[in-house]
């Protein structure tokens, strides 16, 4: 049953080949086996799922997209009555008092969740180490890191211990998790879903979306999670499209892009190979691959890391100890609480991060850092203007490298800021992105992520779903855990 | 842009973050290497450059000033490290 996408188990439920309780039931005791030698939940609620799949089961054919259907959710959405913790000691006590709207969104779909999945701090990594509650393994080899900062929920799905899951992606942590494991994974236009009670990192920045074996399924979590919310002002009031009737449009003429920029001497040369090969099946598709520049995207590192961290910095004044998570004990005096509760609350990158961002906002600084950040940001979003004018997707690796070995880049922040160099500008300007599995490099996924305009993730489900059926990349799991 | 140990100790407080001495030197090395690496922006001509906050430059969008929400402050409060009467606890202030 693990074998199946959603959309097969989706008919399979409606032809009653299985129920929604047995469906679930197959899942919890696959997280039971397996979870332990990947570490990729902190919340399991297996009572909690068994009892709404058997919701599911009585609603049937009046369920939702999803009825019935298992999901894991990154532990950075809010779930009402359920431990939220964003991987610190900060939220280890924190049970969220309502839903984020993602989760009443795939509630009303029908969806059962069965479990909150572990990442990187307040999802501030590119690994998954960082996280209080433990790191979190590549189930491709366990001695290596999934990715991140949605490592957990790209693990699960990868070793089939949830057909697909939720994640957020502020810098790549979506779709680089889901290169490094081998699924699929895509970053929606910023303002596409709902933020609501997505717990904040970089508010410009932020969007949540889903993994799946298949471009889909990501198809079905979308439909399922996109749309205007009106309590997050920065969800854009757009009509959402039918992705799923649109997964079987030809793509014969879509125009492809090759930065330039991104297929010099440094990128290594089984990844390229890999990408080559992607991009003769695009052509047998009828797309035209023609090469492109983006002159700005060699600042786009420099630039998030201060954006990101400026943001982050006012975004988390808000943990203080006052009104809910972590209090220091015994604090003297009311400086001496938020200092000491922050402190021991969070882990070292966060606080890295923090203070990286009060700098740059700080008076004397503001300028030369921020508001200069900000305008390469704009030379950014203009040269992916300027590209599709030409073109109708960008076509990158997603990641420099496959999975690199835990502990490998954590003793230098930079190495790690590294590793996001295809996926950071993507963020910067607010395009949708998908990462595609494309095949295997020394036994290692290798992802190939595609770009489109805003608002368009319809074509980069399509351009998925087409090279997908002419290709089984995603249809690997690793033996191991089937 | 190599910061100094009071540079550090003057960002933590902005920050209110409490670094304690043996971490000073590591937390310095650190931030120093950082923002050394976003110089990288000054490569960029800006010179007429608008900054851009939003993706699709949105502006923020008004409602009419009227009650939506419900007060569910019990709720919210039950998760609270100390409440009294409605109102949240902290070291005393004034004295």
């Amino acid at each position: 049953m693990h074998k199946l996408t959603i959309a097969q188990q989706a008919k399979a439920l409606a032809a009653k080949e299985f129920s929604s309780k047995e469906l679930v039931s197959h899942y919890i005791q696959r997280i039971e086996s397996h979870d332990e030698q990947l570490n990729s939940f902190v919340t399991f609620t297996p009572e909690r799922a068994i009892e709404n799949a058997k919701q599911a089961d009585s609603r049937g054919a009046q369920g939702g997209i999803l009825n019935g259907i298992p999901i894991a959710l990154k532990d950075i959405f809010c779930t009402d009555g359920i431990k939220t913790t964003c991987a610190s000691r900060m939220l280890d006590n924190f049970i969220a008092p309502y839903d984020a709207t993602v989760v009443t969104k795939l509630n009303e779909a029908g969806a059962v969740s069965l479990g909150k999945t572990n990442m990187d701090e307040f999802a501030m990594g590119s690994s998954s180490e960082s996280s209080y509650y433990g790191v979190v393994k590549n189930p491709w080899d366990t001695g290596r890191v999934p990715g991140g900062s949605s490592g957990g929920s790209a693990a699960a799905v990868a070793a089939r211990l949830a057909p697909a899951s939720m994640g957020t992606d502020t810098g790549g942590s979506i779709r680089q998790p889901a290169a490094l494991c081998g699924i699929t994974g895509l970053k929606p236009t910023y303002g596409r879903v709902s933020r609501y009670g997505m717990i904040a990192y970089a508010s410009s920045l932020d969007q949540g979306g889903p993994f799946g074996i298949s471009s889909e399924d990501c198809a079905y979590m979308l439909q399922a999670i996109a749309g205007h919310d009106a309590r997050d002002s920065t969800s854009v009031d757009q009509a959402v499209p039918d992705y799923i009737a649109g997964l079987n449009e030809s793509v014969k003429g879509l125009r492809i892009g090759l930065p330039e920029e991104f297929f010099q001497e440094g990128l290594d040369p089984g990844i390229a190979e890999k990408i080559r090969q992607a991009c003769d099946v695009l052509k047998n598709l009828g797309c035209e691959i023609k090469p492109i520049s983006l002159p700005n995207a060699r600042l786009a590192i420099a630039a998030y890391y201060v954006i990101a961290p400026a943001e982050c910095s006012s975004n988390l004044s808000r943990f203080d100890g006052v009104r809910y998570g972590y209090r220091c004990e015994k604090p003297k005096d009311l400086e001496d609480m938020y200092s000491r509760s922050r402190s021991e609350g969070l882990g070292e990158e966060v606080k890295r991060r923090i203070m990286v961002g009060a700098y740059a906002l700080s008076a004397g600084y503001y300028d030369a850092y921020y508001l200069k950040a900000q305008k390469i940001r704009r030379l950014i979003s203009e040269d992916y203007k300027a590209a599709f004018a030409d073109v109708d997707a960008v076509l990158s690796p997603t990641t420099p490298t496959t999975a690199f070995k835990v502990n490998e880049k954590s003793d230098d922040p930079i190495t790690m800021y590294l590793s996001d160099i295809y996926t950071i500008g993507v963020n910067l300007a607010g395009l949708p992105g998908i990462s595609l599995p494309v095949g295997f490099e020394q036994d290692l996924p290798v992802g190939m992520q595609l770009v489109s305009n805003y608002f368009d993730e319809q074509t980069l489900l399509n351009l998925g779903h087409q090279y997908q059926q002419l290709t089984d990349h995603h249809l690997q799991m690793p033996k191991e855990f089937e | 842009m190599a910061l100094s140990t009071e540079d550090v100790r003057d960002i933590a407080k902005l920050a209110k973050l409490q670094i304690n001495e043996d971490e000073l030197d590591r937390y310095k090395q650190d931030l120093s290497r950082i923002l050394e690496f976003v110089e990288q922006m000054n490569q960029a001509d800006v010179e007429n450059v608008e900054p851009m906050a939003h993706p699709q430059d949105m502006m923020q969008p008004l409602r009419v000033d009227e009650i939506a929400e419900t007060n569910q402050r019990e709720k919210f409060q039950q998760i609270a490290p100390a409440t009294q009467d409605g109102l949240y606890l902290v070291p005393k202030v004034i004295d």
